[in-house]
C-alpha cells in the first residue's frame, strides 16, 4: 500500500507548478518533515515537506517539469515492511480522486464577464453568516474530497476498501471505483455520501481514469447546495489541510460571521483582479498642526461649554484627498468592466475598525464640504460603525479611501483597495524627524503616505500627480480652507 | 471574572443535562442552568411520567383480561392516586439521578431564569443573567442569581405545549400535558385534541381507565407522522377498543360549563357536531421556547419559532448555540440529545457532521404501540423512489401469539434500485423496543442483503423484522 505523494497547492489561487526540483531520490529513506522536492510557482519556490514515514519508491514526474496541475500524483512513497521495488503506480493516478478541491478555487475567482467586480455589502446585518442546511453538507463533500494534509493517498489501492454495504453496491451500480473514493465515515470508511459525491463529481470512474481526470468536477451534484453560500472567499488550503499542518487541541476553531467572510472575499478579489502598484510620499506636517490648533482653540462652544467641532489630523487627510481627487480629474475614477465611471465630486471612504472587522463608511463631497462638517461627520459614523448601525448607503461607494494607522506607531504601510474604489491612502504616523532644509539639518513632523493605485484606472504618474496635490494640500493647509 | 464557563447551558432538560455531561467529558467546565426541574420535561412531565402511568393501565389490562391467561383475579380495581403517585416517584427517582450525574461530572448547576447578554467575542467571554425564579426550589449545591460568563453558549430551552387561541389551557377543563399527568380522579369522558405521539398516549392510557374518550384530528389520518397503513391499522385497534376518533375534523368552538366542556367540531364535510366531555385535553403540538433570552436583542436568525442552525449547532451568532427542540424538530429527547453531543463535540474542534435526520426512530407509547424510523412508503414514492415493501403480521409470529398479542405489523420500505432501507414502520406489542434494530442497520448502511443473512434469535418478536426484509423481496416464510 504505497503512500501517495501529490503535486501540492502552494498558494489559495494556484492551479499549477513547476516541479524544479527533487531533493530524495528513488531508495532514499523519507522521515516526516524531510523536504522531498522544490516546487516553484509564477511567485515563489516552495518546499514539499513528507508526512508520512517510509521509502522514496518512484519519482513519477522527473524534475524540471513544468506546469504540473495541483493534486496531480508526483511520487510514491513505499511504507514501512512494504518493498519499494513492488510500488506500482496505481492504474487510475492517484490524483484523480479529487478533482473537485483542485478546481472549486477557479469556479469561485471567475466571475462571469471577466474582470467584473460585484459590490456587496460588508456588514449585511451582523448575522450575514445565516447558516444554511446547504453548507455543512457542501462542506462535508468537500472534505469527504479533500482527504489528508499534502493530499495523501485515497483508499490505499489494491488494499482492502472499508465500504459500508450500500455505498458498495451503489459504487459497483455506478461503476465507480470504491478504491479511488476517499471515506467520511468512521475510520474513513466510504459511506453512501463518498459515493454519491464522487459520482457527482465524475470522479473515479473504474476504466476512465484519464478521462474523469481530463474532466474534473465541473458540473457540481444537482442535488448540491448553490456554492456561493459555503465559501464566501476563494478556497486556499481545504480545512483539512489546514487542520493537518498543526496538532490537534493547539487552536480553536473560530466560525466566521459574515463581516469576516466578505472582507476576505472581497479583498482577496481586489489583490486579484485590480493590479495594485504603491506610491509613498512623506509629507511635512508643522504647518497642519499649528493650523489645527489655531482652528481647534476658535471654535465656538455650544451652551454645554462644549466647542462645536474638534479636527483630527485625519479630517484635514480626508479634506486632502478629496481636493486632490478634482485636482486631478482623471484619477477620480473607478473602473467598471468596460469602462471608468468618472465622478464630478470626490467620494472618501474612511476606514474604521471596529471589533472583529472594519467599515469604511465614505464622506461624500469631502471636496466641498468644511473641515468642521467632515469632523463632525466622521464622529457619527465611527460611532456608528462600532455599534454596527451603518446604513449601506453609508459605506457604500467611493472612489477612494484613507486607512490610517498611525495611532498604533505604524509608520509606512500599503493598504488593499476596496472595490469598487481606485486608490487606497495609508497613512503613518506624523513624528519628527530631521531632515535637510537650506542644506542645514532641520527637526520637522512628517508623515508617510502610500498611495495603493489601480492600474487599470491610474498609470503611475498620474497616480504620482495625484499623491503629489494631496501633499501639497497637507504642506500648505489653509488651500483646505478656502 | 471567577464564573468563566468554557461552555455553558441554558436548560437541564435531556438535550441540556447530556450535553453538559458530554462537555465535562472533553474536558470543558462546564455549568448547566435551569428555572424548574433537572430532565426537563421529558424526565418530569413527558416521556417517563407518562411510560409509568400507561404501565399502569397495561397492567390493569391484564388483569381485565386475566381469564385469557387462565388466570383469575378476583376483584379488579385501581387507585388513582396511587398511580400517579407511582409515576411522580419515577419521575423523582431520575431526576434525582439528574443530579447525582451532573455532580459526578463536576458540571455546576445554576437556578434561574437565564437571559443572554451577550456572545463572546474575540477574547471576551458571552454574559448570561441569571434571574431567581419562583417556578421551583434549587436542587442542593446549585448556584443562585447572578452573572455568569462562557466562552460558549448553548440554548437547550426545550417546548411547551402550543395553544390555540380559544381553546387556551386552564388547567381545569381544559388540560395540557400537565394536568393530564396527575388527574385528581379519573374523568368519565375525554376529549383529546391532536392524534400525535401524545394525544393518542393519553387516549390509550384514559381509555383503558374506563374513559370515553374521543380523539379530535384536523388532518385524514391520525399519527400524522406515521405510514398511512401502520395509522390505519392502529386506528382499527383504537376503535376496536372503543376509542372514538374523528379525522378531518376541527374544534372551532369550545364552550365550558361547570364540570364539563362542550366542543363544536367541523367535519371535513362541513357537518359541525357537539361532543361534550369532562375535560379536554390539547395535544397539538409544541412551540419551542425561544422567548425572553435575548436572542432578537443578539441578531439571532430566528424561521417559524426555529432557531436556524447549521445542522452542528451553531447559530448565525459566533459563540451561540441551540440545540434539541428550540433548533426545530423532530421534537423528540433523543434527537435533543444527540445534536447536543454533536454540538460540543464540534465546539471541541472534533470530526463531526450533521445528524442524519432521516434516521431518527419516533415510538408512541400507546395500546398498540407504534415505533418507526426512516421515510414512509407514500414519503419514498413522492421522493421518487421506486420501492419494495416488506410486510409481516404479528399473526404468523410464534412468540406473539405465545404473547397474545396476534394484532400488529412490520412493514419495511427499500429502494429497489440499490437495496437501501428507506424506512421501517411497526405496530403491535413491543415494537417500540424492536425498532433499534432497524436504526443500526439503516446507520451502518446496510442493504437488504445483509439483513437478511442476520441471525435472529427464535422465538423473539424480533424474528417478524427478518420476515418482513424476506417479503420485499418474495422469500418470506411464514407468512
Amino acid at each position: 500500500m504505497p503512500i501517495n505523494v501529490l503535486m501540492p497547492a502552494l498558494s489559495p489561487t494556484m492551479e499549477k507548478g513547476n516541479l524544479a526540483k527533487w531533493l530524495k531520490k528513488e531508495g532514499d529513506p523519507i522521515k516526516s518533515g524531510d523536504v522531498l522536492a522544490e516546487i516553484e510557482t509564477d511567485k515563489a519556490t516552495m518546499e514539499v515537506e513528507a508526512i508520512d514515514e517510509g521509502v522514496l519508491a518512484k519519482i513519477l514526474v522527473p524534475e524540471g517539469t513544468a506546469d504540473v496541475p495541483v493534486n496531480d500524483l508526483i511520487a510514491l512513497i513505499a511504507a514501512e515492511g512494504e518493498d519499494p521495488g513492488s510500488v506500482q503506480a496505481p492504474a487510475g493516478g492517484g490524483g484523480d480522486a479529487k478533482p473537485a478541491a483542485a478546481a472549486s478555487p477557479a469556479d469561485q475567482n471567475t466571475t462571469p464577464g471577466g474582470g467584473h467586480m460585484s459590490y456587496e455589502r460588508v456588514n449585511e446585518a451582523p448575522g450575514g453568516a445565516t447558516p444554511t442546511q446547504g453548507a455543512p453538507a457542501k462542506a462535508e463533500s468537500a472534505k469527504a474530497e479533500s482527504g489528508k494534509p499534502n493530499g495523501a493517498a485515497p483508499a490505499e489501492s489494491g488494499g482492502r476498501v472499508f465500504a459500508s454495504p450500500l455505498a458498495r453496491r451503489i459504487a459497483r451500480q455506478d461503476g465507480i471505483d470504491l478504491s479511488a473514493v476517499r471515506g467520511s465515515g468512521p475510520h474513513g470508511r466510504v459511506i453512501e455520501r463518498d459515493v454519491r459525491a464522487a459520482i457527482a463529481g465524475g470522479t473515479a470512474k473504474a476504466g476512465a481514469p484519464k478521462a474523469a481526470a481530463a474532466a474534473p468536477a465541473a458540473a457540481p451534484a444537482p442535488a448540491a447546495p448553490p456554492q456561493k453560500a459555503a465559501a464566501s472567499a476563494p478556497a486556499g488550503l481545504s480545512l483539512d489541510q489546514v487542520r493537518g499542518f498543526f496538532q490537534k487541541g493547539a487552536y480553536e476553531e473560530v466560525p466566521l460571521d459574515g463581516m469576516r467572510k466578505t472582507i476576505a472575499k472581497r479583498l482577496t478579489e481586489a489583490m486579484q483582479v485590480a493590479p495594485h502598484f504603491y506610491l509613498t510620499v512623506d509629507c511635512e506636517i508643522d504647518a497642519l498642526m499649528k493650523l489645527r490648533e489655531q482652528l481647534n482653540g476658535s471654535a465656538g462652544k455650544d451652551k454645554d461649554g462644549k466647542p462645536n467641532f474638534k479636527l483630527s489630523v485625519n479630517d484635514f487627510i480626508i479634506k486632502a484627498m478629496g481636493l486632490a481627487l478634482i485636482r486631478v480629474p482623471a484619477a477620480n475614477a473607478v473602473w467598471a468592466e468596460d469602462r471608468v465611471l468618472r465622478f464630478k465630486n470626490a467620494e472618501v471612504g474612511v476606514a474604521v475598525a471596529i471589533d472583529g472587522g472594519l467599515f469604511t463608511p465614505v464622506i461624500r463631497r469631502a471636496d466641498e464640504k468644511t473641515l468642521s462638517t467632515i469632523s463632525n461627520e466622521m464622529k457619527d459614523f465611527a460611532g456608528r460603525a462600532r455599534a454596527k448601525k451603518l446604513k449601506p448607503e453609508e459605506y457604500q461607494g467611493g472612489v477612494t479611501s484613507v486607512s490610517n494607522l498611525g495611532m498604533f506607531g505604524i509608520k509606512h504601510f500599503t493598504a488593499v483597495i476596496n472595490p469598487p474604489q481606485s486608490t487606497i491612502l495609508a497613512v503613518g504616523a506624523g513624528e519628527k524627524r530631521v531632515v535637510v532644509k537650506d542644506n542645514a539639518p532641520a527637526v520637522v513632523q512628517m508623515m508617510t503616505a502610500t498611495l495603493s493605485c489601480d492600474h487599470r484606472v491610474l498609470d503611475g504618474a498620474l497616480g504620482a500627480e495625484l499623491i503629489a496635490a494631496f501633499k501639497s494640500l497637507i504642506e500648505n493647509p489653509m488651500g483646505m480652507l478656502v | 471574572m471567577a464564573d468563566t464557563y468554557d461552555v455553558l447551558i441554558i436548560g437541564a432538560g435531556p438535550g441540556g443535562y447530556v450535553t453538559a455531561i458530554r462537555a465535562a467529558q472533553l474536558g470543558f467546565r462546564t455549568a448547566v442552568i435551569d428555572r424548574e426541574h433537572l430532565g426537563g420535561i421529558c424526565l418530569n412531565w413527558g416521556c417517563i411520567p407518562t411510560k409509568a402511568l400507561l404501565r399502569s393501565a397495561e397492567i390493569y389490562h391484564y388483569m381485565q383480561h386475566a381469564s385469557d391467561y387462565g388466570l383469575s383475579v378476583e376483584k379488579v380495581g385501581f387507585d388513582t392516586a396511587a398511580i400517579v403517585k407511582r409515576s411522580r416517584g419515577v419521575s423523582g427517582r431520575l431526576n434525582g439521578g439528574v443530579g447525582m450525574l451532573l455532580k459526578k461530572n463536576k458540571v455546576d448547576v445554576i437556578w434561574g431564569e437565564a437571559a443572554i447578554d451577550s456572545a463572546a467575542k474575540g477574547n471576551q467571554p458571552g454574559q448570561v443573567t441569571v434571574k431567581e425564579t419562583k417556578r421551583a426550589e434549587a436542587p442542593k449545591g446549585a448556584k443562585g442569581a447572578g452573572t455568569y460568563s462562557a466562552r460558549h453558549i448553548i440554548v437547550a430551552t426545550g417546548a411547551r405545549p402550543r395553544a390555540i387561541p380559544g381553546i387556551e389551557p386552564d388547567k381545569r377543563q381544559i388540560w395540557t400535558y400537565y394536568e393530564a399527568m396527575v388527574p385528581e380522579a379519573m374523568p368519565k369522558s375525554l376529549l383529546v385534541m391532536g392524534s400525535g405521539a401524545i394525544g393518542i398516549e393519553f387516549a390509550s392510557f384514559y381509555r383503558t381507565m374506563g374513559a370515553e374518550v374521543t380523539v379530535v384530528e384536523l388532518l385524514p389520518q391520525i399519527l400524522p407522522v406515521e405510514d398511512a397503513e401502520i395509522a390505519a391499522l392502529a386506528r382499527k385497534r383504537f376503535e376496536k377498543q372503543g376509542i372514538k376518533i374523528l379525522t378531518g375534523a376541527k374544534v372551532t368552538k369550545v364552550e365550558k360549563a361547570a364540570d364539563s366542556v362542550t366542543a363544536t367540531i367541523e367535519g371535513s364535510d362541513g357537518k359541525s357536531q357537539q361532543i361534550t366531555a369532562e375535560k379536554l385535553i390539547s395535544a397539538v403540538g409544541v412551540v419551542g421556547n425561544i422567548e425572553n433570552l435575548g436572542l432578537e436583542a443578539l441578531g439571532v436568525t430566528i424561521d417559524r419559532g426555529v432557531v436556524v442552525t447549521d445542522g452542528l449547532g451553531r447559530t448565525n451568532v459566533p459563540g451561540l448555540y441551540a440545540i434539541g427542540d428550540v433548533a426545530g424538530p423532530p421534537m423528540l429527547a433523543h434527537k435533543a440529545e444527540h445534536e447536543g453531543v454533536i454540538c460540543v463535540e464540534t465546539i471541541k474542534g472534533l470530526h463531526t457532521h450533521p445528524m442524519d435526520k432521516g434516521k431518527i426512530p419516533g415510538c408512541t407509547y400507546c395500546q398498540p404501540q407504534i415505533a418507526s424510523v426512516g421515510l414512509t412508503e407514500a414519503k419514498a414514492k413522492e421522493q421518487g423512489f421506486s420501492v419494495k415493501v416488506g410486510r409481516f403480521p404479528f399473526a404468523g409470529n410464534g412468540k406473539a401469539i405465545a404473547l397474545g398479542e396476534p394484532d400488529g405489523l412490520i412493514k419495511t420500505v427499500f429502494d429497489a434500485k440499490t437495496g437501501q432501507l428507506l424506512g421501517a414502520h411497526m405496530v403491535g406489542a413491543e415494537v417500540t423496543e424492536l425498532i433499534q434494530g432497524y436504526v443500526v442497520a439503516m446507520t451502518l448502511e446496510t442493504t437488504e442483503e445483509e439483513l437478511m443473512h442476520t441471525v435472529f434469535p427464535h422465538p423473539t418478536l424480533s424474528e417478524m423484522m427478518h420476515e418482513s426484509v424476506l417479503d420485499a423481496y418474495g422469500k418470506v416464510i411464514h407468512s
